[in-house]
């Protein structure tokens, strides 16, 4: 396991997921400020569910990314497989 | 309760073994302004603030705890596999007789973490006031430690950083005008 | 759009006795956050790519730090 290495495309995709992420992140700090923003709510279910779809795809190639049922597992359980994202 | 996510905020790099670094970084996570210290001021804060301004609260500080990991990622980079030597050589050895590589919860000058860090007075706008200085204080901290920096990969991910506390300060100040309620937005916008 | 400056200089005195070499011009910083107000509705925005390599969405808040070992780069300036 401490052998394994990442292909390239896990670096790709995590970064797509960053990327929608942040988004997300940005949105939901100017909504908390601006409610009745329809644009921006719009905007934000839009990338809400893109980023779903997103994190479906990274789990099927390299493992769940939350856990406590929010991911499905593999048999057997790998949530504990390394890298962790200090690791990358 | 709380989900973590296996992934980092931003792609954090370094360019090389530079304890020294790691040294000025630690301010950053275990510092009166630093990461750990603003998570636990906002989600501590929540618990006395109008409702209108928990759900910010709640979500800059865990946005905070995304920003330490990014801190810790860092640390642990550029010190991983550093010989006792190079640890020396960097100024250090100090650290590392008490705590080997381990990461320690302590500013640039080894002064551990307290909670005195983090005022929570109730008073609403007093909390949200220390909130907003607290983001330029930790930009500002950013910004000293760029000028100490040579590395350019690390930089990139400490200007996201700073970035960062400028938008976290806007949204505070933008929570101080919500709780005033003269805000006439069709006069705004 | 931006009808502010992001940062701001300052003449200090310099007196004869100052034993190290003078800074003649001294830099402060003045971001976005201290002009903007309630943010409006519908700024301009930066691609998702690129609001993650700038640490904001909005491009108005933008703005990059670089220290004195750095030259300016990046593709936003």
């Amino acid at each position: 396991m401490s052998n394994k290495q990442l292909p390239q495309e896990f670096y790709t995709m995590m970064e797509e997921l960053q990327t929608l992420d942040f988004v997300l992140v940005e949105l939901t700090l100017y909504l908390d400020t601006h409610p009745d923003d329809y644009n921006a709510i719009t905007q934000f279910n839009e990338f809400s569910h893109a980023r779903r779809i997103l994190k479906n795809q990274f789990e099927e190639k390299f493992g769940p990314l939350q856990q406590f049922g929010n991911s499905y597992s593999d048999y057997p359980w790998n949530w504990n497989d390394p890298p962790w994202p200090w690791q990358i | 309760m709380w989900i973590y996510e296996k992934k980092l905020q931003y792609p954090v790099r370094v360019s090389e073994c530079n304890p020294r670094l790691a040294k000025y970084l630690i301010e950053q996570y275990g510092g009166a302004d630093g990461e750990l210290a603003a998570a636990l001021r906002y989600l501590n804060q929540r618990y006395t603030i109008p409702d209108k301004v928990i759900g910010l609260l709640t979500d800059i500080g865990t946005e905070e705890f995304a920003h330490l990991e990014m801190i810790a990622t860092m640390i642990y980079k550029l010190t991983k596999d550093a010989t006792p030597e190079m640890l020396k050589a960097a100024g250090i050895e100090d650290h590392y007789v008490n705590h080997d590589n381990a990461l320690f919860y302590q500013n640039a000058s080894g002064v551990p973490f307290t909670a005195s860090y983090i005022q929570a007075k109730g008073d609403p706008i007093t909390d949200l006031y220390e909130d907003i200085a607290a983001e330029e204080k930790a930009r500002a901290t950013y910004q000293w430690i760029i000028d100490m920096s040579d590395d350019p990969d690390l930089n990139d991910g400490l200007r996201f950083l700073r970035e960062r506390e400028i938008v976290h300060s806007q949204r505070f100040r933008e929570a101080v005008e919500m709780l005033k309620e003269e805000r006439d937005r069709k006069k705004i916008f | 759009m931006k009808n502010f400056t992001l940062r701001k200089t300052y003449h200090p005195y310099i007196s004869p006795f100052d034993p190290c070499p003078p800074v003649r011009e001294k830099t402060y910083y003045t971001p976005a956050q201290l002009y903007l107000g309630y943010q409006p509705q519908n700024l301009e925005q930066f691609s998702p790519k690129e609001a993650l390599k700038a640490g904001t969405l909005w491009k108005v808040f933008y703005d990059p730090y670089y220290g004195p070992n750095e030259k300016r780069r990046g593709p936003y300036e």
